[in-house]
């Protein structure tokens, strides 16, 4: 192939063998390296040099201000101890945990109702987008005051029910318990449009005469779900999944402005307490260690989707046409 | 097996009717083929049969139970589908049990059932392959497999074939007429193409925009079609129309020429008629012929087509014996006179056949 490419290109008269500065001018495979040097600068700068630098820094005693000593694992050593440390982890795998799970369940459930012919159905599909579309920011603020302990308009309601005693109130967001489960409402009710919509669209390109066939070999709503929507759509649902766990366990913006992660550390994730020990509290080493700490989950999160995409046998093998 | 019976079927989307009255009556055992253009209904009546559309009006009875409020799922009919609709995600094997596992058949009874099937459409050695991995015909004789295990009462084509090659879709047609016989299920088959309804049916329904416009044996709608419709779309290539008058004992063409008749209808001297010739009725008479210049000459092997102008329009002809015609020739034609075939000018429909 290269050897033919020159062959081309040496139109003019260049008896010999061509220089090496010609070379990378005109063969095809130096070429191609020049071709992806510009991406592959924006992937260094960009992905490499923050997730090393990060990397570093959680080997270093670093704070605000003062460059680092390398302290080898003494960062981790300390988070092992730490009962905040723990308190954040596993609250980050409960959290990510129900959240993904609810999100799924729920948001399965609409696509399946979306795929259906519903009258106003365009209109539906965009409804379901709203809490997507909301910045992350604004709607944790709503929450926020829905579950204010003072002014909640939950509390409000059932107190006009005549549920609750005007003297007692529910303390939303100052109880731990409460708290926690507030966040993984919120965190579910943004995330479901996602998966549904992720979802309606892999439902669609499931061929109509699929269903056919299968409801006249004799299958039921439930049979052709089970045997039918379901299979064909489990590559998806390991892509959308992937993302949803990665970004639930990620989550940061909805905790920081609904709780800042109290009541009593209650409700803090590995990011936002990574946040506030690096950058609030200057402990930039601690901080990364925080941070770097999550990266094994997320690999194992990924290296789960990895083996659950790979591509089914019934999907390989296209011998024919 | 059973008959299947259509009454009067009439079927509207909104307010939109696709189809007005048709009745068909299916015996037993009969291979029919619903035949017609795109967009006359006759994917909408198979899929009644099936189940899949509600019916507006009539009856459909599958043997001797009117199945209009019947699910589809208990009418006890299989169907193939034109892109066959094969579960992408399960192997040939378990493709073709899938109904009797929906019915919690025996393991053991599926498999008898599924390898019987698998061996009269000669799919035994890729019972485990994925549909993907199959061929175009092999994937087609893999829907073939999903109903014959079903041994269902009637068997329901939806143009299955419109998706395989030329070559491949000839010998489809043969395998499905050979499995009609060997099993003698009764058939419904719905196709676009007037060839495979010719060569595979035992009873043609030939139907345009909702209503069934002849019904009867290939070869009793080749001969005598009721009117130009069903004439022209029945037999390739197409029946040439002729536009002019009859006059006694010959048919005088818009531009003149004049071609020899049998023996005229009565009361129908000087009559606008429409005058339909067989492109394999057409002969060369140097007697009695109208003069025609040869345009196109397209030699196929077994036959000589011909396009040539014959007072002023074109027509094609086709002859068995070789003859060496060159664009611009000059021929004289006649018409083989037992067949041809008169049309009213405005109604279409046939005023004689001779």
């Amino acid at each position: 192939m290269a050897d033919a490419a020159i062959a081309r290109s040496d139109a003019r008269p260049a008896p010999g063998e061509p220089s090496a500065w010609q070379q990378l001018k005109v063969n095809r495979n130096w070429l191609g390296f020049w071709f992806m040097v510009p991406a592959m600068a924006f992937l260094v700068l960009f992905l490499v040099y923050p997730l090393g630098k990060g990397l570093w820094m959680s080997f270093t005693d670093a704070r605000i201000g003062r460059e680092g000593r390398f302290v080898g694992l003494e960062n981790f050593e300390w988070l092992s101890d730490d009962s905040d440390f723990i308190r954040a982890l596993i609250f980050t795998l409960v959290f990510t945990f129900f959240a993904s799970a609810v999100k799924f369940a729920i948001g399965l459930y609409l696509a399946l109702l979306l795929n259906n012919n519903l009258p106003f159905k365009a209109f539906i599909r965009s409804v379901v987008l709203i809490p997507f579309i909301v910045p992350t920011v604004l709607s944790a603020v709503a929450f926020w005051w829905i579950f204010d302990t003072q002014f909640s308009v939950i509390t409000w309601g059932l107190v006009k029910l005549g549920i609750l005693d005007r003297g007692s109130p529910i303390n939303w967001l100052g109880d731990p318990f409460l708290a926690q489960c507030v966040v993984i409402f919120a965190n579910i009710w943004r995330g479901i449009p996602f998966i549904a919509i992720t979802l309606l669209a892999g439902l669609q390109t499931v061929s109509p005469s699929l269903y056919e066939a299968a409801t006249l070999d004799g299958a039921s709503k439930w049979q052709n779900f089970r045997y039918v929507t379901y299979p064909l759509l489990t590559p998806i649902i390991a892509v959308v999944m992937t993302f949803s766990v990665l970004f639930t366990f990620t989550d940061f913006q909805l905790i920081w402005a609904m709780t800042r992660g109290g009541p009593v550390n209650a409700t803090h994730l590995m990011a936002t307490l990574s946040y506030q020990r690096g950058i609030l509290g200057g402990n930039l080493g601690e901080g990364a260690a925080i941070a770097i700490s999550m990266v094994p989950f997320l690999l194992a999160a990924i290296m789960f989707s990895w083996f659950g995409l790979q591509r089914r046998k019934w999907q390989q093998g296209e011998n024919n046409d | 097996m059973a008959s299947v019976d259509i009454r009067d079927v009439r079927k509207s989307f909104g307010s939109t009717a696709i189809i007005h009255g048709v009745s068909v009556p299916i015996a037993d055992g009969e291979f029919v083929v619903l035949v017609g253009p795109s967009g006359c209904g006759k994917s909408t009546l198979l899929r009644m049969i099936a189940g899949l559309e509600n019916i507006t009006g009539g009856e459909i009875a599958i043997g001797s139970r009117v199945v209009n409020n019947v699910p589809p799922k208990e009418r006890d009919i299989a169907m193939v589908f034109q892109n066959y609709a094969l579960y992408p995600h399960m192997t040939v094997g378990d493709n073709m049990g899938f109904s009797l596992k929906l019915r919690n058949a025996p393991k053991a009874d599926i498999d008898t059932k599924v390898k019987r099937a698998a061996e009269i459409l000669n799919l035994s050695h890729l019972l485990e392959r994925f549909p993907r991995q199959l061929s175009g015909g092999q994937r087609q004789r893999v829907a073939m497999g999903r109903a014959i295990v079903r041994d269902p009462q009637v068997f329901l084509f939806d143009e299955p074939l419109s998706n395989l090659d030329a070559k491949l879709r000839v010998a489809m047609r043969t395998e499905i007429k050979e499995l009609h016989q060997r099993l003698k299920t009764t058939t419904v088959y719905v196709t676009h193409d007037q060839i495979e309804a010719m060569t595979m049916a035992d009873k043609i329904v030939v139907m345009h925009d909702g209503v069934v416009e002849q019904m009867g044996a290939p070869l009793d709608l080749y001969d005598n079609p009721v009117n130009m419709f069903v004439a022209g779309f029945i037999g390739s290539p197409a029946m040439n129309f002729l536009r002019g008058r009859i006059d006694g004992q010959s048919f005088v063409m818009e531009g003149g020429a004049r071609l020899p008749l049998g023996t005229a209808p009565a009361g129908s001297t000087d009559r606008p008629a429409v005058f339909g010739v067989r492109p394999e009725h057409f002969l060369i008479d140097n007697e009695a012929g109208a003069e025609a210049e040869v345009i196109v000459v397209e030699p196929t092997g077994s036959e000589i087509q011909v396009v040539a102008k014959l007072g002023g329009q074109d027509v094609t002809a086709v002859f068995r014996e070789r003859h060496d015609f060159k664009p611009g020739d000059r021929i004289r034609l006649g018409t083989d006179r037992r067949v041809t075939h008169l049309f009213d000018e405005t109604s279409g429909q046939t005023i004689a056949r001779h």
